[in-house]
């Protein structure tokens, strides 16, 4: 038998019985400054979101060697002065396959010139809900969470332990409104109860005053079970844990923090995930990194699955149900098709350890317990996919 | 690979002292430890510490030695199941987690998840006779009954590789569904199976034609499709019944080989990961992740009967006369 085995080996390898597939992939950053924050604690790394897309490349190739599938990632930064359309046009020259690493309205213009029609486009760092709502472009997949998704995970967790009155503190910045408008918009859908909120307004520097000033600020709060935090900078966030007025918990974007992935996250197989990462990146795996290593993944997956490097059948292959994404979060990973969103389970994590993993058990949804994060198909302002 | 030993090890229970009964032994993958559990009483007689992060775990067909993964110490040990001491480490490659021993009784062929590589490692002279470039993440293995095909899944990658133990050379790679977990030799090596845990499947190859010749499919009541995810399995005497882990649907599903039919489902302890027989096959023993616990379950009523506490994290289990 094995020599039989063996002949037709040999005529496969002679003729290779997958047909040979080349998916260039670029990694398009605009590079946006961040704006000052308190600490200097936590620097950005250099290559954040474009790891992850490297790691993606690196567990693609692996098996694309097996299939005759050759994978390549060309990685653009744009200075944020520098001409951003001109640069995606040039890319688009090149691929259809892009991965964006860039604010929603950066993504929604490029998506929109006439020679990313027919390209796959995916969003990998920005949170927006818009852009997978009313904004949204049927070119534009996303496979970072959205902040509704990630404010639903918590609401989800506060739900459960039935921590329901609510205060909350937001920054000032347009990303911490947002968040703070998807923690509300949470809060309303799963009945809790916000009782108080306000806007962080202090120019001072908290390393030195965060003991004085956070517990007046917090003083006026009335008795409540959890503080909810909008500091998607990381601007202020961290003053606030133990100089509270009352000796309440933390969450939001400081504590318990919702989010696409953390170096804390282990089960599912994330260890040889996060291991794999380390070696490459010399650092621990972020949410962005989660978000392009997905992309690529997702790419890869519809590639080895289809045989084709055709944009259009790679799409559809990807929004079908039969499509499936292992992503080391303990269940499978698809893509909503009305809106192009990566549905995914959302780890509820502190610096030391994954304290639940949302969709938690007991919410239910008619297609997907995943699909009770976020903005769902029935209450969607996204049109573009409906062709 | 269990059920080739069942007759030796059938053969070595009527040799052995009738004062020692059978035993289970458990790998415990959070506690470096391993307990082992006395079939007659069903109760843990012993834990004993191995290296870090014991996963796979495997007697000498004349259950001389014990092999363990210990992963996190990048090394195979070499265990005296009497004494319960290390005696050698074997050069396994980087992080091994599963391996399954050839029926030469000599060589182990392991999956180094970490590194995509197979390592064949000789037990005798302790060396490394060859690496094979796999998948990411490997871990099921399997090797023929006739002793010439090794298979190793990659998790990854979502392949099942096909390994010419001669040449020690991949001779095809076949796509099954998401995040392979574990890979038997089955209907005298004519049928390979392989279990996809996202993809929430086995599938059956052909082996003669490595092509899939069917597919299994699990839909546990009142559990979300999801969560039904097939890792380890095992068969009863003559291949009867498979018996398939479902992990985090907390049971197991016992299939008809020939029509490829679920018959039963059987509630066991959290995230069920892999299994293991008594000698005659009439009780399976499951590894419950989550719970830290074992379930007996009685094999011809397919009913569970105990549930034994373990160390954290069981992950494999051997039998040992």
């Amino acid at each position: 038998m094995l020599r039989k085995l063996l002949t037709l080996a040999a005529v496969s390898f002679a003729l290779p019985a997958w047909a040979e597939v080349e998916l260039p992939v670029t990694y398009l950053k605009l590079e946006v400054p961040r704006p000052p924050v308190l600490s200097n604690l936590d620097p950005i790394p250099e290559d954040l979101g474009e790891a992850g897309a490297q790691l993606g490349l690196a567990d693609n190739q692996t098996t694309g060697k097996f299939l005759g599938h050759d994978y390549s990632l060309t990685v653009t930064r744009v200075p944020e002065d520098g001409d951003w359309l001109a640069a995606a046009r040039e890319a688009l020259a090149e691929t259809q396959f892009l991965i964006l690493d860039a604010p929603a309205k950066a993504q929604r213009e490029l998506a929109d010139l006439p020679e990313a029609q027919g390209a796959m486009l995916f969003n990998a760092t920005a949170p927006d809900a818009a852009l997978r709502d009313a904004a949204c472009r049927a070119n534009l997949l996303h496979t970072l969470p959205s902040t509704a998704m990630r404010a639903d995970a918590l609401m989800q967790f506060l739900v459960k332990r039935r921590w329901t009155d609510l205060v909350m503190i937001m920054g000032d910045h347009p990303g911490d409104k947002a968040f703070a408008k998807a923690m509300k918009r949470a809060i309303t859908k799963f009945g809790l109860n916000l009782q108080a909120e306000k806007t962080w307004v202090f120019d001072a520097d908290m390393r030195r005053n965060a003991a004085r000033e956070v517990p007046l600020f917090t003083q006026e709060f009335d008795d409540y079970d959890m503080l909810l935090v909008a500091d998607e900078l990381g601007d202020f966030g961290r003053y606030i844990p133990f100089n509270t007025w009352q000796a309440r918990p933390v969450a939001g974007s400081e504590g318990l923090k919702p989010v696409a992935w953390s170096w804390v996250v282990e089960q599912w197989g994330a260890a040889q995930m996060q291991g794999r990462f380390e070696d490459l990146a010399g650092r621990d795996m972020r949410s962005e990194d989660y978000g392009a290593w997905a992309a690529l993944r997702s790419l890869g997956e519809a590639v080895t699955r289809t045989q084709s490097a055709d944009p259009a059948t790679l799409r559809a292959y990807i929004l079908s149900d039969e499509f499936e994404l292992a992503g080391f979060k303990g269940r499978k990973m698809s893509f909503r098709n009305w809106n192009g969103q990566l549905r995914q389970p959302i780890p509820l994590v502190t610096q030391r350890a994954v304290v639940a993993k949302a969709p938690l058990e007991g919410f239910l949804h008619q297609r997907t317990e995943l699909d009770t994060l976020g903005i769902d198909q029935g209450e969607t302002n996204c049109t573009a996919f409906q062709e | 690979m269990k059920h080739a030993l069942a007759p030796i090890a059938l053969a070595a229970t009527l040799c052995a002292p009738p004062a020692l009964s059978d035993e289970i032994w458990v790998s415990n993958e959070k506690d470096d430890t391993l307990s082992v559990i006395d079939i007659e009483t069903l109760e843990v007689t012993r834990t004993i510490p191995t290296g870090e992060r014991p996963r796979g775990i495997t007697f000498s067909k004349d259950h001389s030695v014990l092999y363990i993964c210990a992963s996190d110490s990048d090394a195979v040990q070499v265990m005296d199941p009497e004494t319960g001491e290390i005696l050698h480490d074997l050069p396994s490659g980087e992080d091994p987690e599963q391996f399954v021993l050839h029926p030469n009784n000599r060589h182990l062929y392991i999956a180094n998840e970490d590194d995509a590589i197979t390592t064949v490692v000789d037990t005798e002279t302790r060396e490394v006779i060859a690496q094979i470039d796999v998948g990411i993440e490997p871990e099921g293995m399997a090797v023929s009954p006739d002793g010439k095909i090794a298979i190793t899944t990659s998790e990854t990658t979502n392949m099942a590789h096909w390994i010419d133990t001669e040449t020690r050379e991949l001779f095809a790679n076949t796509l099954v569904d998401s995040r392979p977990r574990h890979a038997e030799f089955v209907k005298g090596g004519s049928e390979l199976w392989v279990s996809s845990e996202i993809g929430g499947t086995i599938t059956v190859f052909d082996v003669e034609t490595q092509s899939e010749k069917g597919k299994i499919d699990f839909d546990v009541k009142g559990v979300h499709p999801d969560r039904v995810q097939p890792v380890g399995f095992e068969f009863s005497a003559d291949e009867e019944t498979a018996f398939v882990a479902l992990g985090p649907s907390n049971h197991v599903a016992a299939v008809n080989p020939e029509t490829y039919e679920v018959e039963d489902y059987i509630l066991v302890g959290r995230r069920v990961w892999h299994m293991e027989f008594n000698a005659d096959r009439t009780l399976l023993f499951t590894t419950n992740g989550v719970s830290g616990d074992v379930t007996v379950i009685d094999v011809e009523s397919r009913e569970p009967v105990k549930t034994i506490k373990v160390g954290r994290f069981p992950w494999g289990a051997a039998f040992r006369p």
